[in-house]
């Protein structure tokens, strides 16, 4: 069982996620108990039937910005965003985007390459959950939270830079 | 010079342990190669042709004398004995082991040196002017500039994994520039503006690499305070847009162009809105802080050109000739800056051996205050020497095989590693310089050239610069033969070119006499006042080609 990493806690990933070219029915997604992750232009052609449903969240991947989900966000409690290869790295920015620009307070997942020597710059721009890559311990990801404890930058979980601190 | 507190120590140690566990995940197999990789780059960890390489940052070309004596100990006990400064104020170790690479960053971490982001896709080193600090002319010294810049790029959150290795470069003089700003990623230059305030003027999408490109100027005054928040705009733009598709196609200069810098401007101008106002936003508080660690070392009142250094200088042509060739105007009346040249014949450019390198330490304590620079053309810098003593430095210099007058000429050259180091290589660039040494080695003839940058790499990746040389020499592969594509008319400065590419390639015994003929052609052409680059763009590309590719009569 995947496994999925939240508040720092280590639990199975029931979730299922949706194929980026996904076409099937909306009825079926909703019906499921276990929580769902559509991919972000059918969640978008089908927004409304989404919105009201607690078990659907959306997923972005590297290549899609964030900006056509600033009108739901108040109304979304689960944006995922993939990172294909851990070296592709637009999706901090897409994080800090959701987060510092537009006030996103539900769960941002990071999903797809995710591996202990990234968790801590996940964190930093605005992630609080983590579906970690299959083959890895998430136990000893885990500890990737916690590789630094100090910070020269402003960022997501850190407004003021170390020089309006030190 | 900067002086870390509990803050910065905390954050290298725990870099240095974070990497720890990467190497000994790697090492116990819970690491795949490929995961390791990009990691390992990000501490400055490449494997190499023959062994690893470990790139240490030296930040702003600064190193104090305790620094160097600590790197010329770890090569004694982790590598062969040598030390070898690159074309970016960095310092290799050409033979570690793997396993060994965290206590080595250990040990240059007790003296405040890291090699955080010395490879890989994120931010690099940021480099200067060598001379920042103590040449006449500058605007303001650009070291703290460098030093905020550092701090902020350092493990930087969202920039860890760019689509392609991202440069910057600063500059604060307005008549040279010796930093190569507009070959940078992002070059910043240090002006005053009418109302006399610092701030910078902003080049983006510059470099080298198989496409080499002129930077061009996004803004043409950038406060100080807003430094960081532009740099942050800058690379979010570049994080989200840059392309990733190909590798080839991934450095900033290619979406510059692709968008043209005017497009790119605009779209750094609507991000940085959402930035500006920050708290990311510079204090003058932290600009003073860290200015108050560059101040001027404790200069004693002199005048310019003492009586016995003229004297001396009268009586003794070759160090009169060294004097003129290898020392800057100070900006203290009494005091020159030096140059060391490591340019010998039969040594890498920018190899040092552990003991000239304690040497060198040695110097800079009794005559330069205890720091050295590091230059962009593989020198180091005593930058504050006094006049009355430069006879003695140059002395104790030659010894140490570091006086060859020959800086800014021929000789001179930068040169990349090249295929007897590097994995990525596709020639050996060494014996090339070696051999167009041993064929310019009289010191009148060179001096009768003049001012010549010759600049070798040995692939497409210009670690060598060749595409910013008078000449600049490549190494390519043909059908598995190392082979040699010359260059003419480049240039680095204030009037960046890039050089044109001459014809077809040389084998390699053929380049000292290919070399010979573009500076025939040169010399023979030239009026009294023109530099090589001048004489090119007079006469053109014609009579040089003609000459090279003449069939033999």
């Amino acid at each position: 069982m995947p496994k999925l990493i939240k508040n720092a806690v280590v639990s199975d990933n029931t979730c299922q996620t949706l194929d980026k070219e996904f076409s099937g029915s909306v009825e079926d997604i909703i019906a499921s108990q276990t929580g769902t992750l559509v991919p972000k232009q059918f969640w978008l052609a089908n927004v409304s039937q989404f919105l009201e449903n607690d078990n659907v969240g959306v997923w972005l991947d590297s290549d899609e910005g964030p900006e056509e989900l600033e009108p739901y966000l108040n109304k979304l409690n689960l944006i995922a965003i993939n990172f294909p290869k851990f070296a592709d790295g637009r999706g901090y920015s897409y994080a800090r985007i959701l987060r510092d620009r537009f006030g996103y307070e539900g769960e941002l997942r990071a999903m797809g390459d995710i591996l202990h020597d990234q968790m801590y710059y996940l964190k930093r721009c605005g992630f609080d959950a983590y579906a970690v890559r299959e083959d890895k311990d998430a136990d000893i990801v885990l500890e990737g939270l916690s590789d630094f404890s100090e910070c020269y930058q402003a960022s997501t979980d850190q407004k003021l830079p170390l020089f309006r601190r030190r | 010079m900067y002086k870390y507190d509990e803050y910065d120590r905390q954050i290298v140690q725990e870099r240095t342990k974070q990497f720890r566990g990467q190497t000994e995940r790697f090492i116990d197999g819970t690491l795949d190669g490929d995961d390791f990789l990009p990691l390992r780059l990000q501490n400055g960890l490449y494997v190499q042709r023959l062994a690893p390489m470990l790139r240490v940052a030296i930040p702003y070309g600064m190193l104090s004398s305790t620094q160097l004596r600590k790197l010329a100990q770890v090569s004694l006990d982790y590598d062969k004995g040598y030390v070898h400064f690159t074309t970016r104020q960095n310092v290799q170790f050409n033979w570690p082991e793997i396993k060994d690479v965290p206590d080595i960053l250990e040990e240059l971490n007790e003296v405040e040196m890291h090699a955080t982001q010395t490879s890989g896709n994120c931010i690099r080193n940021t480099t200067t002017d060598q001379f920042s600090g103590s040449i006449e002319n500058e605007v303001i010294d650009s070291r703290p500039y460098c030093e905020i810049i550092r701090q902020w790029s350092t493990l930087h959150p969202e920039f860890a994994f760019l689509p392609r290795k991202f440069k910057i470069a600063v500059n604060a003089c307005p008549d040279v520039d010796r930093a190569a700003i507009a070959f940078h990623d992002i070059g910043l230059e240090i002006i005053k503006n009418e109302q006399g305030e610092i701030g910078f003027k902003v080049f983006a999408g510059g470099g080298l690499g198989r496409t080499p490109v002129v930077g061009s100027e996004i803004r043409s005054f950038l406060p100080e305070k807003d430094l960081l928040t532009y740099l942050d705009s800058i690379v979010r733009v570049y994080n989200m847009h840059g392309r990733r598709d190909n590798k080839f196609k991934a450095r900033i200069k290619i979406l510059v162009k692709a968008l043209t810098p005017a497009k790119f401007a605009e779209m750094v101008e609507a991000e940085w809105q959402h930035h500006k106002d920050t708290e990311v936003q510079l204090t003058q508080a932290e600009i003073d802080r860290v200015k108050s660690f560059f101040t001027a070392p404790d200069y004693a009142k002199l005048e310019d050109n003492p009586t016995t250094f003229v004297e001396i200088k009268a009586s003794n042509s070759e160090f009169e000739n060294w004097v003129a060739r290898n020392t800057n105007t100070h900006k203290i009346s009494g005091y020159s800056i030096v140059t060391l040249t490591l340019k010998k014949v039969g040594i890498p450019p920018g190899d040092v051996t552990a003991s000239q390198a304690t040497a060198v330490a040695a110097l800079a304590d009794e005559y330069s205050f205890g720091e050295v620079r590091i230059s962009h053309e593989q020198n180091i810098v005593l930058a504050d020497v006094r006049q009355d003593q430069l006879f003695n430095v140059w002395q104790k210099a030659k010894l140490l095989g570091f006086t060859t007058p020959n800086l800014g000429m021929l000789t001179d050259m930068i040169c990349c590693p090249g295929g007897d180091y590097c994995g990525l290589a596709n020639a050996k660039s060494i014996p090339v310089a070696e051999q167009i040494q041993l064929k310019f080695d009289d010191l009148d003839y060179l001096y009768d050239i003049g001012k010549l940058d010759l600049n070798i790499s040995g692939c497409m990746n210009a670690c060598g610069h060749h595409h910013i040389g008078d000449i600049g020499v490549l190494g390519v592969d043909k059908r598995g033969e190392e082979f040699y594509q010359v260059s003419i008319g480049g240039r680095s400065g204030r009037d960046a070119t890039i050089g044109k590419i001459l014809g077809p390639s040389f084998a390699r015994a053929e380049m000292a006499n290919v070399i010979e003929k573009i500076i025939n052609v040169y010399t023979e052409n030239r009026t009294e006042e023109e530099l090589f680059v001048d004489t090119y763009r007079r006469v053109g590309m014609a009579p040089f080609k003609e000459r090279v590719y003449a069939k033999a009569n």
